[in-house]
């Protein structure tokens, strides 16, 4: 083991931070049970991360041997994840301030949630993946789980334990098999067996296969996403944009990495297997959508069909293909936290914001958090003057550059088959409204997740407007 | 700097006028209609200054926009698109108008969808760059949905959501086909951009030309619409409230005629050539078939709705006959199409406004109630049928002279269409306004203000018929240049058009 030199400190120093601000966080409990202060903590700390890496972060890349590698495609996402767990911190209060639970050590949970993910993003060796992986899912199990008196909540708590656990044992399975074949964890050096080899050896071939597995659950793609509606119906409104954003985006740098690293694209099997499960995704995820009532249900789909559209991007790789899949997760972020904070913001003790019904006549009754929640489902439709239009128009960019026809042609087919059930919610908020009151939520509001989701709504039409901004800063970490 | 304006002084109108209405709905109907007739007389004092000078390119003007992309935000005027727009801002006006005193709902908001439709529809007459292009053709979807969806008739849910996915998935297509021309052009030239001129010269084999031309095609035809892709047309058109109605089919469905004009044509001229029998033979099915079916509906406004589908007919008859003749005819078709269909339209919101129905069943008899009414109905359905002296004539003409050139047994089908078009024209006269009193109800004749939408567009019609000549000198240079480079494009050698004078000439001028 080499000596710990500053630089590798400074490297990993966000990493640091988030381990001090979860302590900190413990230890304040440990005095005094107080919201308010855990909250600030926590915003505080996220914001002083991020801080930390808008003024040293640089597209320089470090490797700290043996785990991590800190690179610009590493550090643009660590970016996007501690504001994208900023922004749910911010959503996170008002909404377990309304509900009678023990709420502090939820923050805990969730910085160390985003420790996972952070690793997941820098890991360059299967120890700190894996170690990542189980920071960030043991967390979750709690936080899924987190109101437990909402039998639902408990329901999908224990569902995605159940699950996650047994997909992290093939991952451990698989990353047992490839160690057994080539005798080492690190990419690198799996790389370097891989390109000396002719073929790839049948055990080789399966441990990849069970790491699929793993890696598909996570993103929640088909066939491999049973769990997502459930959980996302079941976890609290927060929690489920945590696992719609911020666990996902860090599997998919992780599995570019990985990919990339040992070049994946030279094996035909794989990139079978991955666009099958891209067209797999965007067709089930879309046709499973136009069947649902409840929002969150509803997004959950849509969501396994959006990780489909940003596997495009990812096999058509390339630099185009990094790009269009940072750009989009940036898109994707933004779009699905405001999703989220406006379900959020609307729900209120008893139950959250997912019928359809809860959403009827909106626009009229609230025109500003309705007129909000039509550009966050126009964004996740990919209509222009959003950023997820941007998005896709990235995607399919990088899946044209690189002639995948049938990819592109698929992506485009579901943009449409989507566009319908977005419209669907956006006509029941645009409908006029009926008189079922006993039914109608109360929720109370709060000027700091109402603040969130405007920001999220500008950013929205910012970069949809001008993204040559963002475009700009990704190429600048990706060089 | 102007086009931009013509763009920015509609949207800024939306936002302000749904803003005004928090105070009272009187202030959105004023501030649409003075931003509508601040951009009309913007547009008329171009055209009144076009015909002193030369060039074909009226205006234009470009900034960068997404530089990592080579999209640029830019903007030109010619002859075609100055007709468009006065055409825009012109029936505008007169959807504010007509909204006056039907749309009482959600007043703001409704002009704020008005004025965003329309600014879309501005930025894809102006627009010179493929992916600005796409942008403001999907801009024009949205605020159409809405007004479709939320201020339409009975049916309105399903007919805003077919239209709305129909034109989405074929405007997808296109976006699928303009960035295989952006990384054809990109491969073969080195340089990545969307700008429409310097894609123009994009040499490729004739496989590759055939499919992204059939993307653009799958848009176009759809907005147009051609049959078999017209079928999104009836349910918007008649679930629509009358602005929208207007809009439809006098503004948007001649965004799918012009993009066949400015780009499919010119940007593929080879592979055009190819389709050009079956687009003719699609246009002459849809004379047909939409005049046959426009005689069998019962509904005025599904009626009214067909027979745009038979003149649209003409319209890609027309442009795929590539000619002169058949060209000035097809602009001269997009013009009065737009304005004696709108106008049939206006009459179907007046009649449903004062009977509550748009059954033609339970109409009759009008014209001793309603004679002036009458009388306007009379000149708008005969010029629907072509009739010699009033606008419509004049295109259909030229259209037919131009496609005989072409293609002889189409165009002999084709004039049939024109007896057809008798036929239902005369329909709506017979059924609504002759004939006897199906109901006692009073109808009261045009208003103040439905005389003052109307007359001018009667005025227009007729001088369209007289004297049609300022409407072919203005695209005169845009049709010249089409057909002289014709043959030019087909060798694959440059166009003549000014691929350099626009790089060095970036950020605004008037020439």
């Amino acid at each position: 083991m080499n000596n710990i030199s500053a630089e590798m400190v400074l490297n990993l120093l966000p990493g640091i931070l988030l381990v001090t601000a979860s302590l900190i966080a413990i230890t304040s409990i440990a005095f005094k049970r107080n919201h308010k202060l855990i909250y600030t903590v926590t915003a505080l700390s996220l914001l002083g991360v991020f801080y930390y890496l808008m003024i040293y972060a640089t597209n320089k890349s470090f490797v700290i041997e043996p785990l991590f590698i800190v690179d610009g495609f590493g550090t643009f996402v660590t970016g996007i994840i501690v504001l994208g767990t900023l922004a749910i911190v911010m959503i996170s209060y008002a909404y377990f301030e309304q509900r009678e639970e023990r709420k502090e050590e939820y923050y805990i949970l969730l910085l160390l949630a985003t420790l996972g993910a952070a690793m997941l993003v820098i890991s360059k060796h299967f120890v700190s993946l894996f170690l990542g992986l189980e920071l960030l899912s043991v967390a979750l199990y709690s936080m899924i789980a987190y109101l437990r008196k909402r039998a639902r909540s408990d329901e999908a708590g224990i569902k995605y334990l159940i699950l996650a656990a047994f997909s992290s044992a093939f991952m451990l399975f698989g990353m047992a098999l490839v160690y057994t074949v080539t005798g080492t964890m690190d990419f690198t050096d799996i790389a370097a067996y891989m390109s000396s080899a002719t073929e790839l050896p049948l055990l080789m071939l399966a441990g990849f296969g069970m790491m699929i597995v793993g890696i598909g659950f996570k993103l929640g793609v088909v066939p491999f996403h049973m769990w997502a509606p459930d959980v996302y119906e079941g976890a609290p409104a927060p929690v489920t944009a945590f696992i719609a954003t911020i666990s996902k985006g860090g599997m998919v740098v992780l599995l570019v990495r990985f990919f990339t690293q040992v070049n994946g694209y030279k094996y035909p099997a794989l990139v079978m297997a991955f666009t099958l499960i891209s067209i797999a995704s965007m067709f089930t995820g879309n046709f499973l959508a136009l069947r649902q009532n409840n929002v969150k249900r509803l997004l959950a789909y849509s969501s396994i069909a959006h990780l489909g559209y940003l596997l495009v991007a990812f096999l058509a790789g390339g630099a185009l293909g990094v790009e269009a899949i940072s750009f989009y997760l940036v898109a994707y972020f933004v779009t699905s936290l405001g999703a989220f904070g406006i379900i959020a913001i609307l729900s209120d003790e008893d139950r959250d914001a997912e019928r359809m019904d809860d959403y009827k006549g909106l626009f009229w009754r609230r025109p500003l958090i309705a007129a909000a929640f039509t550009a966050m489902l126009l964004s996740l439709a990919g209509i222009p003057l959003t950023v997820g239009f941007v998005g896709k128009f990235y995607l399919i960019a990088a899946g044209v550059n690189m002639q995948q026809w049938l990819l592109v042609v698929a992506l485009a087919l579901n943009s449409v088959i989507g566009l319908y059930y977005y419209i669907k919610i956006i006509a029941v908020m645009f409908d006029r409204p009926v008189g079922t009151e006993e039914q109608a939520l109360h929720p109370r509001l709060y000027w700091g997740n109402l603040a969130t989701v405007f920001i999220l709504s500008l950013l929205l039409i910012w970069f949809g407007v001008y993204p040559q901004g963002l475009i700009g800063l990704i190429r600048e970490f990706l060089r | 700097m102007i086009l931009l304006a013509f763009i920015v002084i509609l949207m800024t109108g939306g936002v302000v006028a749904w803003i005004a209405s928090a105070w009272s709905p009187a202030y959105s109907r004023w501030i649409s209609l003075v931003a509508l007739v601040v951009n009309f007389i913007l547009i008329l004092i171009i055209w009144n200054q076009v015909e002193a000078q030369g060039s074909t390119w009226i205006i234009q003007w470009s900034t960068p926009w997404i530089p990592s992309f080579g999209i640029d935000f830019s903007m030109a005027l010619d002859g075609l698109s100055l007709l468009m727009l006065v055409l825009t801002f012109f029936l505008g006006i007169l959807s504010v108008l007509i909204s006056w005193n039907e749309i009482q709902y959600r007043v703001g908001f409704f002009h704020f969808n008005l004025l965003w439709v329309l600014a879309g529809i501005t930025g894809v007459f102006l627009t010179m760059d493929l992916f600005l292009f796409y942008f403001f053709w999907e801009v024009m979807l949205i605020p159409m949905y809405f007004l479709i969806g939320i201020w339409g008739h009975e049916n309105r849910s399903y007919a805003s959501y077919k239209f709305f996915i129909f034109t989405q998935a074929s405007g997808l297509l296109m976006l699928l086909a303009i960035l295989g021309l952006y990384f054809v052009h990109g491969g073969q030239t080195g340089v990545y951009t969307f700008d429409y001129f310097q894609l123009l010269g994009t040499t490729m084999s004739q496989d590759v030309a055939r499919w992204l031309m059939l993307g653009f095609v799958a848009a176009f035809i759809v907005k147009l619409p051609v049959v078999p892709f017209h079928s999104w047309l009836p349910d918007a058109h008649s679930q629509a409230p009358t602005a929208g109605s207007l809009i439809l089919a006098g503004l948007l469905l001649k965004t799918g005629a012009y993009g066949l004009i400015r780009f499919v044509v010119p940007l593929f001229p080879s592979a055009a050539a190819e389709l050009a029998p079956w687009a003719m033979l699609l246009g002459v099915i849809g004379i047909l078939y939409g005049g046959v079916l426009a005689f069998a509906q019962t509904d005025l406004k599904r009626l009214v709705a067909y027979t745009s589908v038979s003149h649209m007919g003409f319209v890609i008859l027309g442009i795929f006959a590539f000619n002169e003749l058949a060209m000035q005819g097809v602009v001269m078709q997009m013009i009065t199409h737009g304005i004696s269909t709108g106008a049939l339209f206006i009459l179907a919101g007046a009649v449903y406004e004062r009977i509550h129905t748009r059954e033609i069943t339970s109409m009759g008899g009008f014209w001793t109630k309603a004679p002036f009414m009458g009388t306007v109905a009379l000149v708008f359905t005969l010029a629907s049928l072509g009739l010699p002296g009033l606008g419509n004539f004049v295109a259909e003409f030229l259209t037919l002279l131009g496609s005989w050139q072409a293609n002889q047994v189409l165009t002999v089908l084709a004039t049939i269409g024109l007896v057809v078009a008798t036929a239902y024209s005369l329909r709506i006269m017979q059924k609504v306004f002759l004939g006897n009193e199906v109901s006692d109800k009073i109808i009261e004749d045009l208003s103040f203000r439905e005389k003052f939408i109307l007359i001018p567009m009667v005025a227009l019609i007729i001088v369209l018929g007289l004297f049609p000549q300022p409407v072919f000198n203005t695209v005169k240079k845009f049709v010249d240049i089409q057909f002289t480079k014709r043959s030019a494009y087909s060798e694959g050698d440059q166009p003549d058009i000014p691929v350099n004078r626009i790089q060095t000439k970036k950020g605004g001028h008037l020439e």
